[in-house]
């Protein structure tokens, strides 16, 4: 009967039953570093979008003054940030949602006339749609105005926020990148023991005539198969880790955690690094073998 | 004959292996298409060295190479599987790949080359057939005797008609009956052109076939001798001029 059988009996060396393993692993890694560099640059920008155009102006009470007075500036804070050019819209945040921001420090009575505190009165103010102003000067402006009125354009702390998000996600990107050299010298390592112990065979079928690349495809056929088999395992499993970090996250009630939830472009993405596994590893045994024989006689 | 038509052709070929002493000196031959030859020497003369030289397995220490017209210091490494392909080998250690069958080992170099399969299909049972393996094509190396695999082996060095032929101790595992019987049929591989050495230190063999010359082996340096006997053929081998 006439086989199919290959020269090399790659499918028997011990390599194929750790590698999967190995790069699945990897591909786990990667994949969770990916999922961590999407959702960090999702939220970075969520956060930019959801900050830029707005200011929030804070009369702080003055010492001594009672609370119809501290409104009173209030108002004429609001009076001026209308009358400056730029400004959209500018609002008294409503007591009830300063009461929410409160609640958790506080309790659900920090506003009542018994606690007596100074709270300080909150002013939202949006830009015109794509308009930008002089925040400092409009902070001087408002100090000098308006006793206790502080300006807050969020800049230095969404800068912060956003210079983290970046480190996270240059981290992560080193990460993957480290990931996938780790995942090359495991393919290389492997097709190195492969050669050295079907080295007989690979020297036969060298002195016989073989071209380099038909030694060559015996070698990558196996490591593309061996990678797709480990990338789909380390994908499935990175799925399922972030489905259940999804779930638990989505539990927690904190507005400035960023979203687990994937979208289906960055669910492609994760998809993709299994076959981006089996082509790393089918190319790299490829050279690996042809490095190796390119050195016989 | 026109010296380019040598099929291989040596002058003062050198070899040692690493920094050790010379194993071959100053070797010169000519080979022409469709001649027969023995290499006889002592174990350990030499004679393996000198089939691996010829079959591409080392490169010499110094001296000239000519495989079928091309020197192959200068060849391009891509042009060497070609040169190979003609070129069929019989080891001494057979080679045999044990987990293919007798039939797929034979195959090799067909499918090296990029034969299709229905044309293994027509060729390999019969040559099987013709070294007389036909209840064996299924068979692993594994479950053969020691001449029944020699027999795959020559079957798979000649399946892909080479125009060189070396075989390393061909009869060197099995008994005198096979052994002749496997001389036959390098004989009539040689009949129909192709070009033949066998190596070998069986005297008896090379006495039953005393019409065809000698290349000796001693000390590392090659000694043509004349078809039964001892006078140096001019013809077919010659120490080259230098």
């Amino acid at each position: 009967m006439i086989s199919t059988s290959p020269a090399l009996p790659l499918s028997r060396d011990a390599s194929s039953r750790f590698l999967p393993w190995l790069i699945g692993f990897m591909v786990w890694l990667a994949a969770m570093a990916l999922a961590l560099v999407m959702i960090l640059s999702a939220a970075g920008q969520q956060w930019r979008t959801g900050l830029a155009g707005t200011l929030t102006v804070q009369i702080i009470p003055v010492a001594g003054a009672d609370s119809a007075a501290t409104d009173a500036l209030a108002r004429r804070a609001i009076k001026l940030l209308r009358a400056t050019p730029g400004i959209a819209s500018a609002a008294s945040v409503p007591d009830v949602q300063v009461a929410a921001l409160l609640e958790p420090w506080l309790g659900k009575d920090a506003l009542s006339a018994d606690m007596n505190l100074p709270v300080p009165r909150l002013i939202d103010v949006r830009l015109i749609a794509g308009g930008a102003i002089d925040s400092d000067a409009l902070g001087a402006q408002l100090a000098a105005e308006i006793p206790g009125a502080t300006l807050d354009d969020h800049g230095l702390w969404l800068e912060r926020l956003v210079a983290l998000a970046r480190a996270l996600e240059a981290i992560a990107f080193a990460v993957v990148g480290l990931i996938g050299l780790a995942a090359i010298a495991t393919v290389v390592f492997a097709t190195r023991t492969g050669l050295a112990i079907h080295h007989e065979v690979v020297e036969l079928l060298h002195l016989i005539g073989a071209q380099d690349g038909y030694v060559a495809r015996q070698f990558q056929g196996r490591a593309f198969w061996l990678g797709l088999e480990g990338g789909l395992i380390g994908t499935v499993l990175a799925a399922v880790t972030l489905v259940l970090l999804g779930y638990l996250a989505g539990r927690i009630e904190a507005s400035l955690l960023p979203p687990l939830a994937l979208s289906v472009q960055q669910w492609a993405v994760l998809a993709a690094i299994a076959p981006a596994a089996a082509l790393i590893s089918m190319l790299t045994a490829r050279l690996t073998v042809q490095r190796a024989v390119g050195r016989m006689a | 004959m026109n010296q380019g038509d040598d099929v291989v052709r040596f002058q003062n070929v050198g070899l040692r292996y690493g920094l050790g002493p010379e194993v071959l000196h100053d070797v010169s031959l000519r080979l022409p298409p469709g001649s027969f030859h023995f290499l006889t020497g002592d174990s350990g003369a030499g004679k393996s060295s000198l089939l691996r030289l010829m079959y591409l397995g080392l490169r010499p220490s110094r001296g000239l190479i000519t495989l079928f017209g091309t020197d192959i210091a200068t060849a391009p490494r891509a042009a060497l599987p070609a040169l190979r392909r003609g070129i069929g080998i019989v080891f001494q250690d057979f080679r045999l790949i044990d987990h293919l069958s007798a039939l797929d080992n034979v195959a090799l170099p067909l499918r090296i080359a990029g034969a299709s399969e229905q044309q293994i299909r027509e060729h390999v049972p019969e040559l099987l057939r013709w070294v007389g393996l036909s209840d064996k094509v299924d068979a692993r190396p594994p479950t053969l005797s020691g001449g029944q695999k020699q027999r795959v082996a020559i079957a798979r060095a000649i399946i892909a008609r080479p125009r060189l032929l070396l075989a390393d101790e061909p009869t060197g595992n099995v008994d005198d009956s096979i052994a002749m019987r496997l001389m036959h049929l390098l004989e009539q591989l040689n009949k129909i052109g192709t070009t033949v050495i066998v190596a070998t230190h069986n005297e008896n063999i090379v006495n039953r076939f005393e019409q065809y010359p000698r290349l000796h082996l001693g000390n590392g340096e090659l000694t043509p001798i004349a078809p039964g006997g001892a006078t140096p053929v001019a013809g077919s081998i010659e120490q080259a001029a230098s």
